[in-house]
Parts: C-alpha cells; sequence; structure tokens
C-alpha cells in the first residue's frame, strides 16, 4: 500500500493536523517507508487467530452510583487558553 | 371497532409510495453519576459545575464505568424483550468537535450489550411488531452555545459523558402515525422500568430518523437519508412527511437520492442537507483500551430480569382479563405507570369498569386543563373512587357527580361528606319521583297534550322539568320510567 | 558527608535514618548538582524551594518508619504533578500545570518523598533517542554528546549524573529499559496494570507502564514498592495484596531455569552485544541457573505490530489536545476547524505528527482490518509465545538493546532504523510482562550495555532477586566523570 499526497492530506484533515506543501514532501517519503516496514505483517496467517482484547486477564470493573466529583468549575476552567468564569470559548463552527 | 387498514403511502404521479423509517432513539439513563465519572446528571445545573477532570479530558484522565447505568441497560433490553449479550465491549468512536472533550465519544460498535428485540404498538389496523436491532450503552457530548457571542462558541460539559442508550429500530416502521406509536411505546416502556424519564423538552429523549421510499409491493430499500436531532415527535413526523415527499418528487424525475445527513428546519418545515465542506466523518473505532470487555454473569441478568416491574403489554393484557376492559380502555390506563397504579387503585375499592370511564372522561380532562400529571392530581385515588362507588351505588347521579367532582377540586373534602353536607344524595324512592312528576305533568298539562298528540320531542323538556324541580338529584333511569309510564295513560 | 548523592538510594535512606544526614542536607546536595549540570538539559522544571520546604518540614518531624523517608526525587515530566507544570516533552502542553496528582507520584509522596523537578522526555514519550523533545536534547552523562535513550532520557540522564538518588520514567516500547542500557542504570518495566496509569500523559494506553530507574537492584525494589498497587481510578489496575519486594530480596538463584531465545540474535548484531549476553549467561550458570533454548517465532514481527498499535491508540490519546481547555492555542484560526489544526500542526513536534498520522491512517476506513486488526492478531501470536514458554523456565535473558547509545544527531534522519532500536524491548510490551534491563557491561568504546531479564506476569520479586544475584557477580561500575560542571 503506498501513500501518495492526497491520502496524506486526507488522514491530516480527519487527525485535524494541517500539513503545508512543502512537508509533504518528505511525510509521504517517511510515511511510506515506514508502511512498507509494518506490512511485513502480511506474511503471517492469522485467518485462526483472535485479536488480543484485553492484556489483562480480568473483566471489566465497575463503580457504584454515587455522586463523588464535580461542582470543581474553577480548577476544570482555570487552564484554559481563552478566560471566562463559566465556560469554555472557542470560536465559532462555520456550518 | 372495526379495523381499520393500513394506509399510509405517498402517492406520486407515477404510482404509490411506501415510506420505510428506521429510528435511533437515544435515551439518557436513569442514574445520579455519569456513566464513567461520578459527576452528578442533573438536569438544568450552572454551567460547567457538574464536570470532572474526567469529563473534560484532563491529561491522564481515565474512565471507570458506573454499574447502575449498565444494570438500567440490561432492564430496558429485557423490556424490549430483547437478547442480553453476556460479552460486550467499548469502542471508541473518534471525531473532534467543540462539546467532545476526548476527541471521541466511548461508544459499542462491533459488541453492544443487548442484542435484538422487539416491540408491539397498537395501531387502528390491528397490533404491529417493530423489530430491535440492538441497544447499546455510550456517552452524551457537551453542549455548544452559539448564540452568546458572535464569533464564539460557549461550551457546557455538564451533559458530557452522561450515560445514553442508543436504541436502534429495525427499518420496520411505515408511517409517521407509527412512529408516534413507537416512540411513545418506547418512552412507555422506560419509565416502567425507571430506565430514563423520557422527558424530550429535556432532551433526555432524542431521536435520528432515518427515510427512504419504496414503489408499493417492491421489496428492495431504496437509498435513506438521517434526519438527525429531532427532538419532538411532532417534529419527527413533519420532517418524515417532508423527506418522503421530497425523495418521491426526486425519484420520479430521475434524480439519484444521495445518501446523507439531514438537519429539520422547524422555522421552514423542510429538511435540508447538513453535508459541510468536508467528506463524511471516518469515525475510525476501535476497541477502547483503557476499558476491558463488559463481561454480564447470567446470574445478574436473571436477577434483574425477576425484579422487573409488570410491563404495559403484560399489564394490558390484564386489566382486559381481570377488570373486563376493553383494549382502548386498557391501552390508555397502562399508557404511563403512573396512571395504572393510580386506576388500579381506583379499581380496587370501586366499580373497574365505571372507575375506567370515569378516570379517562373527567379526570384526564381536569389534569390537561391544568397541566399536571396524574401524580400531582389534587383527587387521591382513594378520593375519586368513593367517588365511583357513590355513582355505582345510585347515592348519586352521574350529573351530580360531576357537581361533587369539581366541588372536590375546590375544598379537597372527600366525596361522602360533600354529599352529606349538600345533601345532593339522589331521589331514587319511585313514591316520591312519582309525586313530583304527576305535579309537573299536572302543570303542563298543555304540553302533555302536545306530547300525546305525537311532538315526542317534548319528552326532553319533561326530563328538564323533573330535573330542575329536584335540584337535578332525581334518578334519571328511574325518571325516564315513570315519565313513560304516567305519559302513556 | 562526602558526596552523598554519589551513593545508591538505600544508602541515603540508610543515612538519613540513622541522622548521618538531614533531608535538607540532602536536598541541597542535589540542588547543588543539579544547577552545576545545566549542560545535560535533564531538567525541564525545577521545584527546589518546593523541596526545601519540604525538607525542613520532614527534618522537624521525622518519620523513619517510612519507605522514602525524606528522599528528594525527580520525576519525568509525563506525571502530573499538583501546581507543578508538566509539558510531556510537547509545546502543547508548554504552559500546562495540572491541580492533581498522578497516582504513583502520590504514593512516593505518601511514602515520604516529595519533587525536586520534572525531568526532560522525548514529546509524548515518542521517540527513540530522545532527540524529539520540544525542551530540547538530553545529553548522556556517559559523554561525547551522546544520546541518554528514550523517551525516559531526562530520567537515566539525572540518575546517571547524581541529580537524583532514583526516579521514575514510563515505558511504552521500551522507554525505560532503554534509557537504563544507555546510561549504565537499572530500569524495571513492570506487568501491565501494576502501576496505576491515572494522572499520567496518555501514549499508548494499552502498552504504557510506569516503572523506577535507579542506580541497584536494591534501589529499583524498593522504589517498586512505593510507587506500585491497585488503584479503583484506573479500569486498567489489577487488585492484588501487595508485595514486600525490597524486604524479600535474595540472591539464591539456584535451579532457576534461565531461558535463551534463539531470535533475539539478530543479523548484524554488534561483537560485543553478544559477548555480553554470554557473559551474562555464564554469570547466570555459575550461579545455579539452568540455562535453556528457546523460541519465540513470532518476535521478528513485534516492531511493525507495536509500530501499528502504538500510534494508532496514540493518534486516539492525542485527540484531546486541541486548544480548547488547557494548553497551547494558536492565535491564528478564524474559526473552530482552523483553530485545531493551526494548534495541533504548532504544538506537536514531527515526530508526534508522523505517529499521529500513522495511527490516523491504520484505523481509518477501509484499513482497520488490513493493519489495526491484523496486528492485534499478531500480538496475541507474541503473547503466546511467550506464555508457551514460561510454562518450562522462570525468566529469559537477552541483550536489553542492539547496541550502545550513538552520538546525537547519528540517526534521526530515518525513522525506520530509529524504531529498530526497541527490537528487543518491544515484545515485552506487546506481552504485558516485566522485564528488567540492568547494567551488565561496556562496549570497546566505554559506553554501557545492558542486559534484560523478562519475567512472567507479576513475576517481579523473581526478576529483582536474579538481578541481585547478577548484580553482585557482574562486578560492573559506572565509571561516569562529571565533565559538564
Amino acid at each position: 500500500m503506498s501513500l501518495d499526497k492526497e491520502k496524506i492530506k486526507h488522514v491530516a484533515k480527519l487527525a485535524r493536523i494541517s500539513v503545508d506543501d512543502a512537508k509533504v514532501e518528505s511525510l509521504t517519503k517517511d510515511l511510506n517507508s515506514i508502511f512498507k516496514f509494518i506490512e511485513q505483517l502480511n506474511e503471517l496467517n492469522t485467518d485462526k487467530v483472535e485479536p488480543l482484547t484485553s492484556i489483562l486477564n480480568q473483566s471489566l470493573r465497575s463503580r457504584k452510583d454515587e455522586i463523588s466529583d464535580g461542582k470543581i468549575r474553577e480548577k476544570v476552567l482555570k487552564n484554559s487558553p481563552k478566560e471566562n468564569e463559566e465556560f469554555f470559548v472557542v470560536p465559532k463552527v462555520v456550518e | 371497532m372495526s379495523k381499520e387498514k393500513f394506509d399510509y403511502f405517498i402517492k406520486g404521479e407515477k404510482g404509490k409510495y411506501e415510506v420505510v423509517i428506521g429510528l435511533e432513539v437515544h435515551a439518557q439513563v436513569l442514574s445520579k453519576s455519569k456513566l464513567f465519572s461520578g459527576s452528578s446528571t442533573k438536569f438544568g445545573a450552572d454551567p460547567n459545575n457538574q464536570v470532572s477532570l474526567i469529563d473534560s479530558a484532563f491529561p491522564g484522565m481515565l474512565p471507570v464505568i458506573n454499574e447502575e447505568c449498565v444494570k438500567q441497560a440490561v432492564r430496558t433490553g429485557l423490556g424490549l424483550n430483547a437478547k442480553i449479550n453476556n460479552y460486550s465491549v467499548f469502542d471508541r468512536k473518534n471525531y473532534f468537535y467543540a462539546d467532545l472533550p476526548q476527541g471521541y465519544q466511548i461508544s459499542q460498535y462491533k459488541n453492544p450489550i443487548v442484542g435484538e428485540g422487539k416491540v408491539l404498538l397498537d395501531m387502528p389496523y390491528g397490533s404491529k411488531e417493530i423489530g430491535i436491532e440492538r441497544l447499546h450503552l455510550e456517552q452524551d457530548a457537551g453542549k455548544s452555545i452559539h448564540d452568546m457571542d458572535p464569533s464564539n462558541t460557549y461550551v457546557d460539559l455538564n451533559r458530557s459523558g452522561i450515560a445514553l442508550m442508543e436504541i436502534v429500530s429495525k427499518p420496520d416502521l411505515r408511517s409517521p402515525d407509527e412512529v408516534n406509536a413507537y416512540i411513545k411505546k418506547l418512552r412507555s416502556i422506560m419509565r416502567y422500568l425507571g430506565t430514563c424519564d423520557g422527558n424530550m423538552q429535556e432532551g433526555s429523549l432524542r431521536a435520528d430518523v432515518n427515510v427512504s421510499v419504496r414503489k408499493e409491493g417492491d421489496k428492495n430499500f431504496g437509498t435513506r437519508c438521517e434526519i438527525k436531532n429531532v427532538n419532538s415527535i411532532k417534529f419527527m413526523q413533519m420532517a418524515i412527511e417532508y423527506e418522503a415527499a421530497r425523495q418521491v418528487e426526486l425519484i420520479e424525475n430521475g434524480k439519484v437520492i444521495d445518501q446523507e445527513t439531514r438537519l429539520f428546519d422547524t422555522k421552514k418545515n423542510e429538511t435540508r442537507s447538513m453535508r459541510s465542506k468536508e467528506d463524511a466523518h471516518d469515525y475510525r473505532y476501535f476497541p477502547d483500551p483503557d476499558l476491558l470487555p463488559l463481561k454480564l454473569e447470567q446470574k445478574l441478568i436473571d436477577d434483574l430480569k425477576k425484579t422487573l416491574p409488570e410491563l404495559p403489554d403484560k399489564k394490558k393484557e390484564r386489566f382486559i382479563k381481570e377488570y373486563g376492559l376493553n383494549a382502548y380502555e386498557a391501552n390508555v390506563l397502562v399508557s404511563e405507570k403512573e396512571i395504572s397504579d393510580y386506576y388500579e387503585e381506583v379499581a380496587k375499592l370501586s366499580d373497574k369498569k365505571l372507575a375506567a370511564t370515569w378516570m379517562m372522561g373527567d379526570l384526564f380532562a381536569m389534569l390537561n386543563d391544568k397541566g399536571l400529571d396524574i401524580s400531582k392530581s389534587p383527587i387521591s385515588a382513594k378520593h375519586f373512587a368513593e367517588l365511583v362507588q357513590s355513582i355505582k351505588s345510585g347515592e348519586i347521579s352521574g350529573r351530580i357527580a360531576k357537581e361533587v367532582f369539581e366541588i372536590m377540586l375546590e375544598t379537597g373534602d372527600n366525596p361522602k361528606k360533600i354529599i352529606e353536607s349538600k345533601g345532593l344524595k339522589q331521589q331514587s324512592d319511585p313514591k316520591e319521583l312519582e309525586k313530583m312528576i304527576n305535579e309537573i305533568l299536572t302543570k303542563n298539562k298543555d304540553k302533555v297534550d302536545q306530547y300525546k298528540s305525537g311532538k315526542e320531542k317534548l319528552f326532553g323538556f319533561f326530563v328538564g322539568q323533573v330535573m330542575k324541580s329536584s335540584g337535578g338529584k332525581a334518578n334519571p333511569q328511574l325518571t325516564n320510567e315513570i315519565l313513560k309510564k304516567l305519559l302513556k295513560g | 558527608m562526602a558526596d552523598i548523592t554519589n551513593q545508591s538510594l538505600n544508602e541515603i535512606i540508610e543515612n538519613v535514618k540513622t541522622k548521618k544526614v538531614s533531608s535538607t542536607d540532602l536536598t541541597k546536595a542535589y540542588i547543588k548538582n543539579i544547577e552545576s549540570a545545566k549542560k545535560l538539559n535533564a531538567f525541564v522544571t525545577t521545584t527546589f524551594d518546593q523541596a526545601l520546604d519540604k525538607a525542613k518540614q520532614f527534618d522537624n518531624k521525622p518519620n523513619f518508619d517510612q519507605l522514602l523517608p525524606g528522599i528528594p526525587l525527580a520525576v519525568k515530566d509525563l506525571f502530573c504533578t499538583e501546581n507543578t507544570k508538566t509539558t510531556a516533552g510537547s509545546n502543547i502542553l508548554n504552559n500546562f500545570i495540572p491541580s492533581y496528582e498522578s497516582t504513583v507520584t502520590k504514593n512516593l509522596w505518601n511514602n515520604g518523598s516529595f519533587l525536586l523537578g520534572k525531568l526532560n522526555c522525548d514529546e509524548f514519550a515518542m521517540g527513540s533517542s530522545n532527540e524529539t523533545s520540544h525542551y530540547g536534547n538530553v545529553i548522556n552523562p556517559v559523554g561525547d554528546q551522546l544520546v541518554p535513550g528514550c523517551s525516559s532520557g531526562g530520567s537515566s540522564s539525572a540518575l546517571a549524573a547524581d541529580l537524583t538518588p532514583a526516579t521514575i520514567g514510563t515505558d511504552t516500547g521500551g522507554s525505560i529499559r532503554q534509557p537504563a542500557s544507555f546510561t549504565g542504570t537499572v530500569g524495571l518495566k513492570p506487568t501491565y496494570g501494576l502501576c496505576s496509569r491515572w494522572g499520567i500523559v496518555a501514549f499508548a494506553s494499552s502498552l504504557d507502564q510506569a516503572g523506577p530507574m535507579t542506580k541497584t537492584i536494591k534501589d529499583c525494589a524498593i522504589m517498586l514498592e512505593s510507587m506500585s498497587g491497585f488503584d479503583e481510578k484506573d479500569s486498567t489496575s489489577i487488585n492484588k495484596k501487595k508485595e514486600q519486594y525490597s524486604k524479600n530480596l535474595k540472591d539464591n538463584i539456584k535451579g532457576l531455569k534461565i531461558g535463551i531465545p534463539k531470535e533475539y540474535r539478530v543479523d548484524n548484531m554488534p561483537k560485543e552485544v553478544d559477548e555480553l549476553w554470554e557473559k551474562g549467561k555464564k554469570i547466570l550458570k555459575d550461579l545455579g541457573a539452568q540455562l535453556i533454548d528457546i523460541s519465540l517465532p513470532h518476535t521478528k514481527y513485534a516492531l511493525p505490530t507495536y509500530y501499528i498499535v502504538a500510534p494508532a491508540e496514540a493518534s486516539s490519546n492525542l485527540a484531546r489536545y486541541d486548544g480548547v481547555r488547557y494548553g497551547y492555542r494558536s492565535k491564528q484560526g478564524k474559526d473552530l476547524i482552523e483553530m485545531y489544526e493551526k494548534t495541533r500542526s504548532e504544538g506537536f513536534g514531527d515526530e508526534v505528527k508522523r505517529r499521529i498520522l500513522i495511527g490516523t491512517y491504520v484505523l481509518s476506513s477501509g484499513y482497520y482490518d488490513a493493519y489495526y486488526l491484523k496486528a492485534q492478531k499478531v500480538r496475541q501470536l507474541i503473547k503466546k509465545d511467550f506464555d508457551d514458554s514460561f510454562t518450562k523456565i522462570d525468566a529469559i535473558l537477552t541483550p536489553s538493546t542492539p547496541s550502545s547509545a550513538f552520538k546525537i544527531g547519528e540517526k534521526t534522519n530515518d525513522p525506520v532504523s530509529m524504531y529498530l532500536n526497541d527490537i528487543f524491548t518491544v515484545p515485552v510490551n506487546l506481552a504485558g510482562l516485566p522485564a528488567l534491563s540492568m547494567p551488565a557491561g561496556v562496549d570497546k568504546q566505554g559506553y554501557p550495555l545492558g542486559l534484560q531479564l523478562i519475567g512472567k506476569a507479576l513475576d517481579e520479586q523473581k526478576i529483582l532477586n536474579i538481578g541481585y544475584a547478577f548484580e553482585k557477580n557482574c562486578g560492573f561500575k559506572n565509571e561516569i566523570k562529571k565533565w559538564w560542571s
């Protein structure tokens, strides 16, 4: 599987990372060599193998339904790049 | 009642089209805290006051699942006659949005907690089974507020992380009426179970509607469009009607229907495409490595099954059998658990059929008028039962009962007290009545003659006079009998 | 006290307990070292005032019953520390001050120690040489402009240069063990789930583990005991009874079966690495262990598997760095999408962006089955190789790294050759097993090399014991000269 610039731009869009044209060239080269490397896995027949769903041999632990958190608005907002006492503030989405 | 025939089709120029509808209902789980964090789920709190570090996705935060949310999903699945999966997996659904702090939603993709089930609808043309494809648990997103500032969006994460049950129906619905019945039924079942309060105004129940059309008789499905986030049944119905017509028009004009996501514009009453500049979302689902697969012991499922309350379908059957109600009456009285509880209390203490009639008539009219839920009824079940019994026993007439009902509302007194103090007992002594009627007939000799010579309508006049003279307390049946007897001679 | 900072953690604790040194004097000694070691660039943030304050508090009311009484510790800048800047080596968190403490560091402080500073590391723990930190390269105290290994390069460097008596790092593909090998120190990656991940900046959730980095095996046991333990806030945390690793440390390894996997003898492996492996085998054999040849047939697929699984998980874990709630936000970006794109492009370095793109791609529609699902299946095979072998043996001995430390800049052009550094360490993370890197010798240039002991799940005591016995008989001494002050 070889990646072309278009594909890389599409993937970058999905990841919300902008890639300028200058960088796309070297990125394409790097990613293609990495993909060639990881494609070694195709040598293995894994038809009858179950994927690893969890490395641990235990089932999901649950917690009791209690209100044990929240009411920390100040803490939650204090690292916000745009200051506001009640909300997180972001530029508008252009629909 | 004779069965009507199903008759919802879009009549195009080139034929009749069937509308195929599937619903994805999002129901907020009733629980004290969120699905993966300990923040409160209460509606209406100050912005960002019910948000933990986990909910706001700070570095290093990890999810821990709420056992009650799991149980609520299982209960709902059991209420939908669905298969509960002993093994299910939580997956990440990856996309970017300001009200999705993690950059992914924890949901379930290939292995949901609940599998196939079914829901029964009571339609005028008979009982219809709607298939349920699956039910899974997922996190709700926060709220983006766009109208507080011209260039900025304000984000409130209170809702972020609340547990949702996504209930996916099979594409078995065929009309806006069926959609109405389906949503109401789902809502009723979940309210019975206490797993979701179904409050559409508060957003605890929302739906995405999938609509496609096909020529009547065609077995293949047409291309469907998804109408997202419709938050009232009325809008769902309007959206479906608009969308089905739109699709038929496209087909008849030889155009292709794009499979896309649309929004319902409540001002223009039309659906419009939501397609943004970029391609459709690629959610890149994969099992969440911060969570292990969920394994449910069969014992847990069995125990939950044992503790389920009697659900509407079973209750309806029982009401018909035990209380001699007809299907329509039973349907109405089981539609909400509070109503059925109230009815059963009343029915314990009074005539079951009469209780049903009076509840569905005067009580519901009053509650509707006052905008009240039956749980807030100013007349208790006990007092209502007394009223019904006093009608049944003949102590008061139906007409007087209406008066008593009003006085009960005003004063909060029990009916017996009101009847006594106001002397409203029905006059059922035939001797007394005959005496009274004779007096009236004597006074209105001319009208009696007119009646005897053929003016049969005057019967009503005599009844009216008896009622007036008795202050409305004359027993209507006896009055009729005696009048007839005396007017014959 | 004559250069207390030169001593092992265990010795220092003894000196504190017997009042031969106060916590304050100890802390001052480390501060002095740190201030004269700026060339190493091991620290991102120092917390000297707070540390001296804590030292004073300890000295006023000492509690010698604790595991780490009055001990100042620097930790990798991947652990969220309350009210102290935590950057994860990235520009996107250049101003992030957590209001919470990671469980692992809290455990350390609860055992009597306190924070000395935050140690430089590869951005989001991604890298193979510690050349991807936004805060500059860390220099290996061994000298010659060598890399210290990564991603816990600041940790290994600070440890080897006596800037902290012990430290902790995180290991996703070898990020504790490789730097340990490159600096001649001890590094342990515990069994997945033994240490809590709560409050650690996540890289690859199914692989990340915090672990101790120390000068000696005994130190390692002390640190492991202090930092590990069940955490109900982490759904992947193992609920088991706490073990007293340091108290139960013993050096008798007679009769233990040590597996030697043939697949770890790779092509072009430097002769010295091979010789060191032989040396290690001999030492263990002489101590009474039995050497058994084993095969881990899927070893060569571990790296490609890792480079699918880790970036995939990372691409999702790093989605939260979007400039909305904390961290860097680009000044450009006229709408939300542009703000995201510019923030993340400006905030993340090249290696991180590369891995996010790989991860996004292998999870994307049409490719999930061929890459991610396939990798998870191969991971099952790799784990099975280990599980099968462990029915016959107690531990596995391999080299830690295929070479000693290389020079800064020597390998940064080709990502794939960088990835090959992790060849011996990565299979362990995929299988979730514990592994210890212990210093074993030097190559002909005098650069340290380590050997790795891989154990059964939750069998840390056993590999620590083997390491303890090995250490006593190995005769390795770290000959680092303080060239940087």
